[in-house]
């Protein structure tokens, strides 16, 4: 169709925007092909809701300029607005009306007439699988159903961008993946996704091409395969019967490895990247002759895990510090529980 | 979160799976209709309002209730001694408490947008390709409903209460009428505090720091004629005094020319300057 046009859908340059004291974006470069899903990966505070809004014209830049399809988010914010959709962190549909209401409001706000709005909600509904609660007020509605409305709130007309800001947080593995199957028909449809997240898993499973977002900045950018082979690509937990055993351990895994060896709060726990670049071994090889150095050793492992490296790791392999400090990463722990 | 697997309530709720079937169809890019007119934008979300007060009705409570209360109390409070009797008082006093109690109601708007704000849904609507001021305009058509609904609970407490205004049904609808005109002007200036003011409770406080003195020192519950002088020039000006005057002559069948252009000009005033912030700060936020 001609309006799907070639060039890249989001063209960002040194977006720049502080609250206060606090620099959220503190020039922020980025290009998003058309027709691709794109991940912006970050933890909290990184500037990733920041930086959709303002591209959703929902904030103004303080610096730096922003098209999004050619269009300038600022100057032309109607042209903008007449081609995205935002899903929001935080409910972006009334939570006093019902799913049904919902939906047939913005079909009306988007020009369609009464008829045609109801027509176009209830299939919406149908393909969420939200029929049996088209009735009921969103308020009632789990947290999975309220990101299937608010996704479908977001396609009542196809948009050529959708933001989707962290649609997965909080959700329960069975939802997320819903939503993920949502997202892959979206973009097979040819809309071009931007999603946040705080989940490296999340990005890889999805997008494209990622950007990693620390302080406002993008401090890399490439494709799942080009990132996690700057990081490892996956990363070795053992838990030791023995913390004694500890140090022992840790010299071990160094050498074999050639890598720095986390040593993780939990003094049984360590942590250590396999399958990187150095290696000519994949990251199962490596984790296997590991698993036997430490057997001939006489280490005991009560608990041992191979999997993609954590956020956490990603951004210690970047910026040489967690993603999130450690005492603010304790009381989100706190929190959490 | 917690989460217990053991205790489960109820039938399993039917699992639903995506169907890429099914979404392929609702993805296919129709044709798009052009985009509503800036009247029929804010109608749609006129309509909003009124599904908030279906599924809300206790929300209504302040619009009846609230000024039941007012018109009983100040008019067995006040009666015997402004008047010769309650009933006396209430010919004159009637069409002010009907203004007071109206007004006091606007600041509700306020809150409402400060609440709305809070919970996201206008970043929803901030990026739909409408008419800007729509989503405003049609919340206080929402909130002008209300002020008709409060305006006829006051006025059937008081024809209740023996109030009779000489000016007939015509009167009373051209009362109303101006009070509803004022209102929806006036709600401008709590849109503006609504969008400004961080929280629900600083918005209360501003509305009510701003209402009492204007509602009371006005001609609602006295003649200014008692008053000292200093007092009597600010009461002269206060646009609450300009309306009572106008509605109160309206409803005795009389008229007064000067108070319901000052009202109306007045009304075009809040519209201009705070519908002109308002939209300035909606914009920038």
């Amino acid at each position: 169709m001609s309006r799907r046009s070639t060039g890249p859908a989001i063209e960002a340059e040194g977006l720049a925007k502080s609250f206060g004291d606090t620099r959220a974006l503190d020039g922020l470069d980025l290009t998003v092909p058309a027709g691709t899903v794109y991940g912006v990966l970050g933890p909290n505070g990184a500037g990733k809701t920041t930086a959709v809004r303002v591209l959703a014209t929902l904030l103004r830049p303080d610096g730096g300029r922003a098209r999004v399809f050619g269009h300038d988010v600022i100057a032309e914010a109607d042209a903008v607005r007449a081609r995205v959709s935002l899903t929001g962190q935080y409910a972006s549909v009334d939570e006093d009306l019902t799913g049904l209401e919902n939906l047939i409001l913005l079909g009306r706000l988007l020009g369609h007439r009464k008829p045609a709005a109801r027509q176009r909600a209830e299939s919406l509904l149908a393909a969420f699988g939200l029929t049996e609660a088209a009735d009921r007020q969103v308020k009632k509605y789990s947290g999975g159903m309220r990101r299937r409305i608010d996704i479908a709130a977001s396609i009542l007309n196809t948009p050529d961008l959708l933001f989707l800001d962290e649609p997965t947080t909080g959700l329960d593995p069975r939802s997320r993946n819903q939503v993920w199957e949502i997202v892959r028909a979206v973009v097979a449809h040819g809309t071009t996704v931007l999603l946040t997240t705080q989940y490296l898993d999340e990005a890889d499973q999805l997008a494209g091409r990622i950007a990693v977002v620390d302080h406002g900045r993008v401090i890399a950018e490439g494709t799942p395969g080009e990132l996690k082979a700057s990081v490892g690509s996956g990363t070795v937990h053992l838990r030791l019967r023995d913390a004694h055993q500890r140090p022992e351990a840790e010299r071990l895994l160094r050498t074999a490895l050639d890598v720095p060896v986390q040593l993780e709060p939990d003094p049984v726990a360590l942590t250590a990247r396999v399958g990187g670049d150095g290696s000519d071994l994949d990251a199962s090889e490596q984790a296997a002759r590991v698993l036997g150095d430490l057997a001939r050793a006489g280490i005991v492992v009560d608990n041992f895990s191979l999997g993609q490296p954590s956020l956490d790791e990603v951004f210690l392999a970047l910026t040489d510090h967690p993603a999130v400090p450690a005492d603010e990463r304790d009381e989100q722990l706190e929190a959490a529980r | 979160m917690s989460s217990n697997a053991t205790t489960t309530t109820g039938p399993a709720p039917t699992v639903y799976v995506p169907s890429a079937e099914a979404l392929s169809t609702v993805l296919a890019p129709g044709a798009r209709p052009p985009r509503p007119s800036p009247l029929s934008a804010s109608l749609t979300f006129g309509w909003r309002a009124m599904l908030k007060i279906k599924h809300v009705p206790e929300q209504l409570f302040d619009v009846t209730a609230f000024p039941i209360i007012m018109v009983l109390m100040f008019t067995y409070l006040f009666g015997g001694a402004l008047a010769d009797s309650p009933r006396d008082y209430l010919q004159f006093f009637l069409p002010g408490i009907m203004v007071t109690s109206v007004v006091m109601i606007t600041m509700y708007t306020g809150i409402g947008l400060n609440t709305d704000i809070e919970k996201g849904v206008f970043d929803r609507f901030r990026t739909l390709p409408v008419w800007r001021p729509a989503a405003l305009v049609g919340m206080i058509f929402g909130d002008v409903l209300r002020y008709v609904l409060a305006a006829v609970v006051i006025l059937g407490v008081g024809l209740v209460l023996g109030f009779r205004p000489d000016g007939g049904l015509l009167g009373v609808l051209g009362g109303i009428g101006l009070l509803v005109v004022f209102s929806f002007a006036f709600s401008w200036v709590w849109t503006f505090f609504g969008l400004v003011l961080r929280s629900e409770k600083s918005v209360m406080g501003v509305s009510m720091m701003v209402l009492f003195p204007l509602t009371f020192l006005s001609n609602v519950f006295v003649e200014p004629a008692t008053m000292p002088g200093w007092l009597q020039a600010f009461v002269k000006v206060n646009p609450i005094t300009q309306l009572v005057a106008s509605v109160r002559a309206v409803m005795s069948g009389a008229s007064d020319p000067s108070s319901t252009m000052w009202t109306l000009v007045w009304s075009a005033a809040f519209v201009v300057v705070f519908g002109t912030l308002t939209m300035y700060r909606y914009n920038r936020r």
